[in-house]
């Protein structure tokens, strides 16, 4: 299948604002999820609520409140563009802040269940054997949550290839820069004779999708392996 | 030597704790599960912080509450195995082995060669297996490996035979016998099984909710009140040390052992081996005088010490068998009276030399 332009555009934006929003996502993501197994402090309960937030609201409010603070006008958009001149708002990076934000809580419950697997037993014993905090964390938890890190990085880019509430309030749907599959898919059902293009889009999101899942399984499997599970003594 | 006084308190549980470990030497923890063992290995590690107290190691003080003393467990070198091994299972084998050693300072020695440790315990063909590929046995070897390479002060040996059933342990026991006879180190094994204390350890503690209640040699702690309340009655019974004479033509070994020379199968005996026997008290017979004409192998001339109630119908005679070898007997209350045993009475105790079975220790009697 050839793709015409305006589809290529918009399979590599995809393909773009996925992968941007999951490297957005993961240094705080492992951070959250850090404070949220490691440590104790007053407010966690409501944090852990606040962090999955995005999980229950409606994505255009989250879109919304995006506007808000990141907009040009907005306490933190302003910001960034008097003294950077950087513009989140209906560009592009705008797309992937949107799609990161309403995957976040996606990456956080993963990396955060693996974290809660990893024994404490273990940092004990390299601790014992010499190794300081951040050396335990490099050589013992971070090697044993890959996995869950992984599938958090997986989920939340096949999730943000199809995200579409957030991304076109925050964002909108400018050709070229913001207009993702979903969107493009959206714009098709939206135009007279339209239906030839959306169903080639859809055909692409779901190959996109179905490939996305085999490389997701491929490198869970490699991963257990190396961890030895699957064969259990 | 390891000389530790630590207090700590949990919820309802306090620790109070105060013992010492010479060097070299296998010092025994003993008590139930759920005395504060596990407690007192985190706080000894530095793993927990105490409350209180103080622990020294040698000339180095690695916590002083009243000096504001608290060295890090990562600075303290001390070789902890725990009950589940903990190998790290993203490693292979030897990453495992050398992760302690290639974290040591630059400046420290290394007296712990990766070639001796491996050769001792019995480690070649492990090496370059993943750790899901091993048994408990050998989990346990590699995790013994793994602290010895760190260049420890002490070792600390956290009950490392309780995951492994009684087959298992012969996979580990011989190696843990041959590291305490190959280093010059403190070693404290804590453990629930008099038989591991009774082959590995001189020294026992006796570690009872929370604190120690007695603290010595072996041989003085078997015939111990306190021992009696952790085993319970049946597994009573003196331990003897004693040196190995010569080996009989039947291949047991005799051993002197006081003013008597036991027979004792032992095997691979060797003449001059110090060994450790324990002889459970209701093993021995006690008679007043001289037999003849048994099948019994040991007949140890004593003076009898004194008779205390047991439970049920039986006392326990504590006997003297001359040059500080002290046995146990436990005998009906009948028995006792019918042969009038009173305090410094001439008798002689009857012990099959089947129902012995004897330890080595390869290291010279200090």
């Amino acid at each position: 299948m050839m793709l015409s332009p305006a589809e290529s555009d918009a399979l590599w934006l995809s393909l773009s604002v996925a992968a941007r929003s999951v490297a957005f996502n993961l240094p705080f993501a492992m951070l959250v999820a850090w404070l949220l197994t490691r440590t104790r402090f007053a407010g966690r309960t409501l944090f852990d609520a606040f962090v999955h937030l995005p999980l229950v609201l409606p994505p255009v409010v989250v879109g919304y409140l995006l506007l808000v603070l990141f907009g040009v006008r907005g306490p933190i958009g302003g910001w960034l563009h008097q003294n950077f001149g950087i513009q989140l708002a209906f560009t592009s990076t705008g797309a992937a802040l949107a799609t990161a934000v309403m995957s976040f809580p996606l990456v956080v419950r993963a990396i955060r269940i693996s974290l809660e697997n990893v024994d404490h037993g273990l940092e004990d014993a390299a601790r014992t054997l010499g190794a300081g905090a951040l050396d335990r964390f490099a050589s013992i938890t971070l090697p044993l949550i890959a996995p869950g890190i992984l599938a958090g990085a997986v989920t939340a880019f096949a999730a943000g290839l199809g995200e579409f509430g957030a991304v076109i309030t925050f964002a909108a749907n400018i050709p070229g820069e913001t207009r993702t599959l979903p969107l493009a898919l959206y714009t098709a059902l939206q135009t007279p004779d339209g239906d030839t293009l959306a169903a080639r889009l859809a055909i692409i999101s779901l190959s996109l999708g179905l490939a996305g899942l085999l490389v997701s399984e491929f490198l869970s499997r490699a991963i257990g392996r190396r961890l030895g599970r699957g064969r259990v003594r | 030597m390891l000389r530790v006084a630590l207090r700590k308190r949990r919820g309802d549980f306090a620790l109070d704790i105060a013992f010492s470990a010479p060097t070299p030497g296998v010092t025994a923890v003993f008590g139930r599960s759920g005395c504060g063992k596990s407690t007192m290995i985190s706080l000894i590690a530095g793993l927990l912080p105490p409350d209180s107290g103080r622990l020294v190691v040698g000339d180095d003080v690695w916590y002083d509450s009243e000096r504001r003393v608290s060295v890090d467990a990562r600075h303290r070198r001390m070789g902890v195995v725990f009950q589940d091994a903990r190998l790290f299972p993203h490693l292979t084998v030897r990453a495992n082995l050398e992760y302690g050693l290639r974290r040591l300072p630059r400046e420290a020695e290394r007296p712990m060669k990766f070639d001796d440790v491996v050769s001792l315990l019995g480690l070649e063909t492990l090496i370059a297996r993943r750790t899901h590929e091993l048994s408990g046995g050998e989990r346990q070897r590699v995790a013994l490996g793994r602290a010895l390479l760190a260049q420890p002060r002490l070792l600390l040996l956290d009950e490392p035979l309780a995951s492994l059933d009684l087959a298992r342990r012969e996979d580990v026991l011989p190696y843990l016998e041959k590291l305490r006879d190959a280093f010059t180190l403190p070693i404290v094994y804590v453990s629930h099984q008099f038989d591991e204390v009774l082959r590995l350890a001189t020294r026992v503690v006796l570690l009872d909710a929370g604190r120690v209640v007695a603290e010595g040699d072996i041989a003085t702690m078997s015939r111990d009140s306190h021992l009696r309340a952790i085993v319970g009655p049946d597994s009573v019974g003196a331990v003897v040390a004693g040196v190995v004479k010569s080996i009989d033509a039947t291949g047991f070994a005799l051993v002197r052992i006081g003013d008597a020379t036991l027979s004792v199968e032992l095997e691979g005996a060797v003449a001059g081996q110090r060994i450790q026997i324990q002889v459970l008290a209701r093993d021995v017979i006690v008679a007043t005088e001289a037999p003849h004409r048994l099948s019994v192998r040991n007949i140890v001339p004593a003076r009898v010490v004194s008779v205390r109630r047991d439970v049920g119908r039986s006392v326990l005679v504590e006997l003297d068998a001359g040059r500080t070898a002290t046995l146990l007997a436990r005998i009906t209350t009948r028995a006792a009276d019918e042969l009038a045993l009173t305090p410094d009475k001439q008798v002689w105790a009857l012990i099959k030399a089947v129902s012995l079975r004897g330890h080595a220790f390869n290291v010279p009697e200090r």
